[in-house]
């Protein structure tokens, strides 16, 4: 019997019979990449009219790019901002969603939900907002003021992430650990922690990436000096169509998904 | 006399206990307090500030004057209803190119799963200014699809892609397409298989099966999916900014408008706060048909 | 021993209350356990056990109540401070650690030296029978091995309050009754002052000093386990430990028990009550020979056979008495015994030592 003809479902549908469904698969799963990965090849362009395939082949773009302060002010502020996200969002996530977690009961949930809320609102009414009471005490346009944004709609991510981490941990672990003597605090520190680490790993990256790529918050809130990376990049795609963009696009998608396949084969390995 | 002593003897060390219970409620809490303030400071305060805006007139008087507005502009109404429109069809074109590829990923055995739901994950890593601005090269006069198409024959002259509806619609199912497909291939995977060979062992055909027990129990998955895409889609900005060229205005986009235009503060914070009710009615609605904690985590 | 008695404590747990919103998960519970003394917890799934458990180890506070481990008040001392051994069912190992550093855990936070450790831990693997194990990973274990991991672990530090939530109810028959040997064994070696949890009253009678059977929060009885099965206190204890058929009695003005106007027991105490039970074991409900003479220390009955099911070495052999009450006899197979001949819808009488019949206030439901 060849594969053609072996049951592919419990209802016994061959593959044969499944023809259909293989191929619309591959359609939509071939339209789901092609935009994600088509300015790669593009970038690579000399031309000033992006074209696919290229016609002729450079790093003009990437030169361009570097030799911009503007982009690489940019790039760097988009790094720090992203950078000191991660930092504070991820304590901040995981210390909340450890102790709602442990305590469980009403109170609990609703803060859990209260902490969710930045998921839910609109982000532009965040960042109209932000922009109206910051702008007062003087936080636009300052990096401080940026971060303390991002960390909020970073800490659902991050709360999420470790929840569900928590929900297939043995809290009886930390138990064990403070009969036999240890503290609450080093117990977590100790035994919980370390079983976390993939967990919360993850989460720092998220939270990252969710700073780097973030846009409408960083239209309003960054600026000068302080301008983030898609700020720059939103308005001058509004203006006309820089290639120089393609060429950051691709260094940006090389960095996402670099870090979120290393996790994914990180994870494979059975890291919790 | 004997009273107090029996009081005494069944609140044993309640005091105590209470106050240890409290002291370790406190230190709990204090936990994530840093996180409340964080979003008491960029949340509760600002859209709060907003919402008291939005009941102010332009002498900063109490008045509905800018809900007034919004009832008597045809232009606001006009955003209101291509807001609702675009989160309709981009949720109904996501369902239609979803379901498929989800049913395709439950399908095959899972030690492939990874393999072909990097196609589901790469694009949802990226960047969506990055992908706003692939769809606007792809689209564009002379991008690839209509250098393609008038190639392969499809077509004489390139057809306008970019800059409208059309264009929006396609970066905005591009975009939102991950976040049905992973709620709906989590919600397929829990089906169980046996209740499809019951069927099949009561005499319905494959079809049939598909049809009358494999689809219905898939909904919770589909209803999970598309009201997180349609909530994202009440708020978008981006895209359609980029993908629209101007012809399609949001809600999100028209609160910027009004702002870099008027400076009108009262305007646009009563759009926002409309906007925001409108938002918590969709998911108000929708918590009545389904439990909002798994739709949350569905959206990891 | 008189070490052994040193190396343990007193457990006394005064009026423990705990409420989850309206239910009382423990209702004002007083229990002492005595030092080296193996105490078991024996109730059914959700009665409190180990909300009780979990308050002594100090993971879950009461509402009111006192906790004294010999004469301290150790209510509302942190856990980590009250250095009891504790056993989970799912045996809570640390997964990101060997075996020897699990059970080396308890001696590293207390900054015991190097040597010591080691010499310490490879003493507590040997007696749990893993001494070839102590660098494998905890992954690399079997159930029973990890159990013992969990055990050994408990024990190392040298506690003198041992507690055990269903420790072995993840282990197979087989596995679980050579647990209960060797657990009974490690006690008796270690002379700790032992709390069990068990919801099974086999494993129950088997390895405990004493039983507390706790029913819906509130302590039902404690005893050994000769006093809970010979002489339980209520209805709930007889029919939850060991099998029981209830015969409802009167009490009449001359202070006697009468079934069906016939007298048969005296009352036994002070107890005013009207109504009580005759609790009747299967095994101590003889069936009679049709011609036995009716002597005075036995209590009779006749009825009719109405179901028989033969279960190798005894058979189960119910019988209905003449108002609708059903008794179950155990008897046993021997050919001496006639069994065999026994038939559905034959009358038969059957009786019980007065000194086996059990009376418990209270009617039958
Ligand atoms: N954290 C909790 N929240 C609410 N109710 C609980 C909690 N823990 C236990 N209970 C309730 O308390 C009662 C006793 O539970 P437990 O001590 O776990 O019983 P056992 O160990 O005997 O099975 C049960 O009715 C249970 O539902
Ligand atoms: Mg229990």
């Amino acid at each position: 019997m060849s594969w053609w003809q072996k049951a592919a479902s419990e209802t016994q549908v061959t593959h044969r019979q499944r023809v259909w469904l293989y191929i619309l698969a591959t359609i939509i799963m071939f339209l789901l990449v092609i935009p994600t990965v088509i300015v790669i090849p593009m970038s690579f362009s000399e031309s000033q009219y992006l074209e696919f395939p290229p016609r002729e082949w450079s790093l003009r773009w990437y030169h361009e790019y570097l030799n911009t302060p503007r982009w690489v002010n940019a790039t760097i502020t988009s790094f720090k901002v992203a950078t000191l996200t991660m930092l504070v969002a991820t304590p901040f996530g995981t210390m909340a969603a450890y102790g709602l977690f442990v305590s469980g009961g009403r109170m609990s949930k609703m803060l859990f939900f209260t902490l969710m809320t930045p998921m839910i609102v609109p982000v532009i009414l965040i960042a109209i907002g932000t922009f109206y009471v910051f702008g007062r005490i003087g936080l636009v346009n300052s990096i401080f003021g940026l971060v303390m944004a991002h960390t909020v709609l970073s800490v659902p991510i991050v709360m999420i992430i470790v929840t569900s981490a928590l929900r297939t941990y043995d809290l009886n672990q930390e138990r064990v650990a403070q009969s036999l003597g240890s503290t609450r605090i080093r117990a977590f520190f100790e035994i919980t922690l370390p079983q976390l680490k993939f967990s919360i790993v993850t989460a720092a990256l998220l939270a990252f990436l969710t700073s780097f790529d973030e846009v409408i918050i960083s239209i309003f809130l960054s600026g000068g000096g302080n301008s983030t990376l898609t700020k720059q990049m939103f308005s001058a795609l509004r203006d006309y169509i820089d290639p120089t963009i393609a060429a950051i696009s691709t260094l940006m998608i090389l960095l996402s998904t670099g870090l979120m396949l290393s996790l994914q084969i990180l994870g494979g390995r059975g890291a919790r | 006399m004997a009273s107090p002593e029996i009081n005494k003897i069944e609140h044993l060390n309640a005091d105590k206990l209470l106050a240890a219970e409290r002291h370790e409620n406190l230190t709990i809490f204090a936990l994530s307090l840093p996180a409340l303030i964080a979003v008491l400071v960029v949340i509760v305060i600002p859209v709060g500030w907003l919402f008291s805006l939005s009941f102010l007139d332009s002498s900063g008087q109490l008045s509905l004057v800018n809900y007034q507005k919004m009832i008597e502009y045809k232009s606001y109404a006009r955003v209101f209803k291509t807001t609702f429109n675009v989160s309709i069809l981009t949720t109904l074109l996501c369902i239609l190119i979803g379901y498929p590829l989800a049913y395709f990923l439950s399908q095959i055995p899972r030690r492939y799963v990874g393999f072909f739901m990097l196609t589901v994950l790469l694009p949802f890593w990226t960047s969506l200014l990055v992908r706003t601005y692939a769809w606007l090269v792809m689209l564009q006069r002379n991008g690839l699809i209509n250098n393609f198409a008038i190639d392969l024959g499809l077509w004489d002259t390139p057809l306008k892609l970019a800059h409208n509806l059309n264009g929006t619609l396609i970066g905005m199912v591009h975009i939102m397409l991950p976040f049905l497909i992973l709620p709906l291939y989590a919600a397929m995977r829990r089906i169980d298989p046996h209740a499809l060979q019951a069927a099949a062992n009561l005499g319905a055909t494959p079809v049939q099966a598909f049809w009358q027990i494999f689809v219905p129990l898939s909904l919770p998955g589909v209803v999970a999916g598309s009201l997180i895409v349609f909530v994202l889609c009440l708020g978008f900005y981006v895209t359609p900014a980029v993908l629209g060229g101007g012809r399609v205005i949001l809600v999100s986009m028209q609160i910027t408008a009004i702002l870099e235009d008027q400076f009108n503060w009262g305007a646009a914070s009563a759009l926002g706060v409309v906007l925001l009710v409108l938002t918590f009615a969709a998911l108000f609605l929708a918590s009545r048909f389904l439990k909002l904690d798994e739709v949350m985590f569905g959206k990891r | 021993m008189t070490s052994n008695a040193s190396a343990s404590l007193t457990i006394s747990v005064t009026e423990l209350t705990k409420k989850y919103g309206r239910v009382f998960a423990l209702n004002a519970v007083s229990i002492d356990v005595r030092a080296g003394e193996f105490l078991t917890l024996l109730g059914p799934s959700g009665s409190g056990k180990t909300t009780l458990l979990m308050a002594i180890a100090g993971f879950n506070r009461p509402d009111s109540g006192r906790i004294c481990f010999a004469d301290e008040d150790i209510t509302v001392l942190p856990p980590h401070k009250r250095g009891v051994g504790m056993v989970f069912q799912n045996y809570a190992l640390f997964p990101h650690m060997s075996v020897f550093e699990n059970v080396a855990f308890p001696l590293k936070l207390r900054k015991i030296s190097a040597e010591e450790k080691h010499h310490r831990v490879m003493e507590a693997l040997k007696t749990v029978q893993l001494s070839g194990y102590a660098e494998r990973g905890i992954d690399q274990l079997s159930g029973g091995q990890r159990q013992r991991v969990a055990l050994a672990r408990a024990f190392v530090f040298g506690p003198k309050i041992l507690l055990m939530d269903e420790p072995l109810s993840a282990l197979d028959k087989k596995l679980r009754e050579e647990m209960q040997i060797e657990l009974k064994q490690l006690h008796r070696q270690l002379g700790v002052t032992t709390v069990y949890v068990t919801h099974d009253q086999r494993e129950a009678l088997t390895m405990s000093d004493r039983i507390a059977v706790i029913n819906e929060g509130e302590l039902a009885q404690i005893g050994t386990p000769r006093e809970i099965y010979n002489r339980p206190a209520n209805q709930f204890v007889a029919s939850f430990i060991g099998e029981s058929s209830f015969i409802p009695l009167h009490r009449n003005d001359s202070g006697q028990l009468v079934h069906e106007s016939v007298a048969v027991l005296p009352v036994p105490n002070e107890e005013t009550g009207k109504e009580w039970s005759l609790v009747i074991r299967p095994e101590r409900l003889l069936l009679e020979k049709p011609k036995a003479k009716r002597t005075n220390g036995k209590i009779f009955f006749d009825g009719v056979i109405t179901e028989l099911v033969y279960q190798g070495e005894t058979a189960i052999v119910m019988i209905e008495l003449g108002n609708g009450k059903i008794v179950t006899s155990r008897a046993n197979t021997r050919a001496g015994d006639d069994v065999d001949s026994l038939e559905l819808g034959q009358k038969v009488s059957v009786s019980i030592d007065k000194n086996d019949a059990i009376v418990i206030p209270g009617g039958t439901k």
